[in-house]
């Protein structure tokens, strides 16, 4: 049997592209205690512990199989200022959109004020 | 230009709606993302960082107004408002949303495009000079011979899955702007010294990415009816022979080095002659056909010089500085090739707006018979522009921001959109650009260094072809920071060369000044009338990497 694929170090976030749109989107939990997504960075869902870690890759792994996100997987991150931001500059680029243009991407908003769950 | 056929039309058309019908059904999780993911790439539909990417292919670069303005609107219906031209003269949207790509496709379809073999592990879309029909060092228009290879090409039963992708690119002219060595086919039309018949010299196994290699000859002397029977000994030859095993062997340039071009020669000769060249040469009734929607258009009989161009260049230094850099010599008497720059200072390079766009439509559509080439340098080519409309055209793309006078300048820089953008790449790309653009700004001291090309890839890939710049930059990741590797002595051109690494990586910050001292060896070293490219040659990599050395060792 193939070993499990390694974990990211934690504390961690998930994240995701939206199917239909493409949309960078993170797990976070809902009104009811649910995993849901959501386009703002800041509110992602920070996993400091293993199990935490198992409940966002379990709701990876659903949502991938039920056709809503793909790429979906887990950044591990540091705390600023009480928000999660990634440890690696290719993940922190994906949160913020393209450096060469601020005015793009979820750096500018995008689809963060429209409606913060994906 | 090349009109669609009813052949083509519908099957283009029936090309979206497959598409449609795909998309629809991995929308309601018919099919799985591994089983979607084959189809949305030959569609030219990638999954990048933020968002979607839809790579548009612009058969050997060549676009209508029509099409330029179509492409604007897609842009600002469905995309940010921009777009950005590849080093493969197609144009990437950064931003499209999965569900409206259908409807983006059949505006496309509209006007005779799409995204067919823009991914996947297919022949792509096939490059060529951007200057073809109007350069004066040409022997024969390439594009006839480009667009026989696109329909040859197009959904080739046969070569459908190959062990790798596949790029061919094709040059009429002594010059070669078209980077044949750098393609896993690369053609040139060159009349044989004895029967001063056209033919094609072939060469195979260039290429980029992480083994980068210069193609090597083939076949010295084509004849041109024979095209299509020598490229499919070529393409069975690889599709058979070529690894499968291992993605980062699988190019045909690895194939050409593992046996040896003689072996390759003789394994595609062999095939060559096995095969029934009659039936896969194509009609001459088809290639006269194709050949006829690029005949040269009725040029007006002018003199070689327009004295309205000679006025307006004594009375405007800067306008005289532009039509020098930006212009070449035309073979119609009183015309000019004009190549507006995509590279103003501090802008990403290769990126346009739509409001751009649509301003070199309408100045295509009224100045150069509504036809735009996209070079592989990332800017675009009014082809057939009389001498004397220049003054108009500068003033008006001055108004929109793209009248810089760079053109094979150091601030012309190449540059893949990197990790600003780009799932693949392992660092950004266009900051660099940037910031190098942002130090050589000053129009006297790029006058000064003269040819100079730098190219910029934010991975191993080399989108960005730098290992061909005479400078080029690649960009990775060194322990969690991005880091830059300098290589010097690279050449695109007909004196095709890799470059050679200067020493350790640099932090991004490093890098403007790195490209700064070698350039002032370059300044102290030169001869008389001596390009860049010219000293590296003559003088060596040594003074350059002590120049360089300086940098690393500070910043170590």
């Amino acid at each position: 049997m193939a070993a499990a694929p390694k974990r990211v170090p934690l504390p961690a976030i998930l994240l995701a592209n939206d199917l239909l749109d493409g949309d960078v989107v993170f797990a976070v939990a809902g009104a009811n205690g649910q995993l849901i997504w959501t386009r703002d960075p800041a509110l992602a869902l920070v996993a400091s512990d293993d199990p935490a870690a198992e409940s966002l890759e379990a709701f990876a792994a659903a949502e991938l199989a039920g056709n809503r996100v793909v790429d979906a997987y887990l950044v591990d991150v540091t705390m600023e200022t009480g928000q999660p931001v990634p440890r690696h500059f290719r993940e922190r680029f994906k949160t913020l959109g393209p450096s060469n243009r601020p005015d793009l991407g979820k750096q500018a908003g995008d689809g963060i004020s429209a409606g913060q769950r994906a | 230009m090349y009109r669609y056929d009813e052949f083509d039309e519908r099957f283009v058309r029936e090309r979206v709606a497959q598409f449609r019908d795909q998309v629809s059904r991995r929308l309601d999780g018919s099919i799985t993302e591994d089983e979607f993911k084959p189809l949305r790439l030959k569609n030219g539909v990638y999954l990048q960082l933020h968002a979607y990417m839809l790579r548009i292919a612009i058969p050997y670069g060549t676009l209508s107004s029509k099409q330029l303005r179509q492409l604007a609107l897609i842009g600002e219906r469905y995309d940010r408002g921009y777009g950005h031209f590849t080093t493969r003269q197609n144009l990437q949207f950064n931003w499209p949303k999965l569900r409206d790509v259908p409807e983006i496709l059949d505006l496309l379809a509209d006007v005779e495009m799409h995204c067919i073999q823009t991914s996947g592990n297919c022949i792509r879309n096939v490059t060529a000079d951007h200057f073809a029909g109007v350069a004066q060092d040409e022997i024969e228009d390439p594009r006839p011979t480009a667009e026989l290879i696109r329909q040859w090409s197009s959904l080739h039963p046969e070569f459908d899955y190959l062990p790798r992708k596949f790029k061919i690119a094709v040059t009429g002219a002594e010059h070669d702007r078209a980077v044949i060595k750098a393609h896993d086919i690369g053609l040139r039309l060159r009349r044989h010294p004895d029967t001063h018949e056209i033919s094609y010299e072939v060469s195979v196994g260039g290429g980029l990415g992480r083994t980068p290699m210069i193609g090597k000859v083939v076949r010295d002397y084509l004849p041109k009816d024979d095209l299509l029977a020598f490229l499919e000994a070529i393409m069975r030859v690889y599709n058979l022979e070529g690894r499968r095993d291992n993605k980062y062997k699988a190019r045909v340039k690895i194939l050409v080095h593992e046996i040896g071009v003689e072996e390759f020669r003789r394994r595609v000769e062999e095939e060559f002659a096995r095969l029934d060249g009659p039936s896969v040469n194509a009609d001459p009734a088809e290639v006269a056909r194709i050949a006829a929607y690029f005949k040269a258009p009725d040029y007006e009989v002018l003199p070689a010089t327009s004295r309205v161009l000679e006025a307006t260049k004594a009375a405007n230094l800067g306008f005289a500085r532009w039509v020098e850099v930006n212009t070449i010599p035309h073979k119609a008497p009183g015309y000019a090739a004009l190549t507006i720059s995509l590279k103003p200072v501090g802008e990403a390079p290769g990126d346009a707006t739509s409001d751009q766009m649509r301003l070199v439509a309408d100045l295509a559509e009224q100045y150069s018979q509504a036809e735009i080439r996209v070079t592989h340098a990332q800017n675009l080519v009014l082809p057939y522009v009389r001498q004397r409309d220049l003054f108009a055209i500068w003033q008006r793309l001055g108004e929109a921001g793209l009248a810089s006078a760079n053109i094979g300048l150091i601030t012309d820089i190449i540059s893949c959109p990197g990790l600003d953008y780009c799932a693949l790449a392992t660092a950004r790309s266009i900051p660099i650009a940037q910031a190098i653009q942002h130090r050589f700004a000053d129009d006297n001291r790029q006058k000064t260094i003269g040819e100079l090309n730098i190219k910029i890839s934010g991975c191993i890939n080399a989108c960005g072809h730098h290992h061909v710049g005479h400078i080029g930059i690649l960009g990775l990741e060194k322990r969690g920071i991005e880091s830059y590797q300098i290589t010097l002595g690279g050449d695109a051109t007909e004196n095709a060369a890799i470059g050679e690494i200067l020493g350790p990586g640099l932090a991004a910050e490093d890098v403007p000044d790195a490209i700064e001292r070698i350039v002032n060896v370059y300044l102290s070293e030169r001869t008389e009338g001596e390009s860049f490219i010219e000293n590296v040659r003559r003088i060596g990599l040594a003074p350059f990497k002590a120049a360089f050395q300086e940098v690393a060792h500070a910043v170590a």
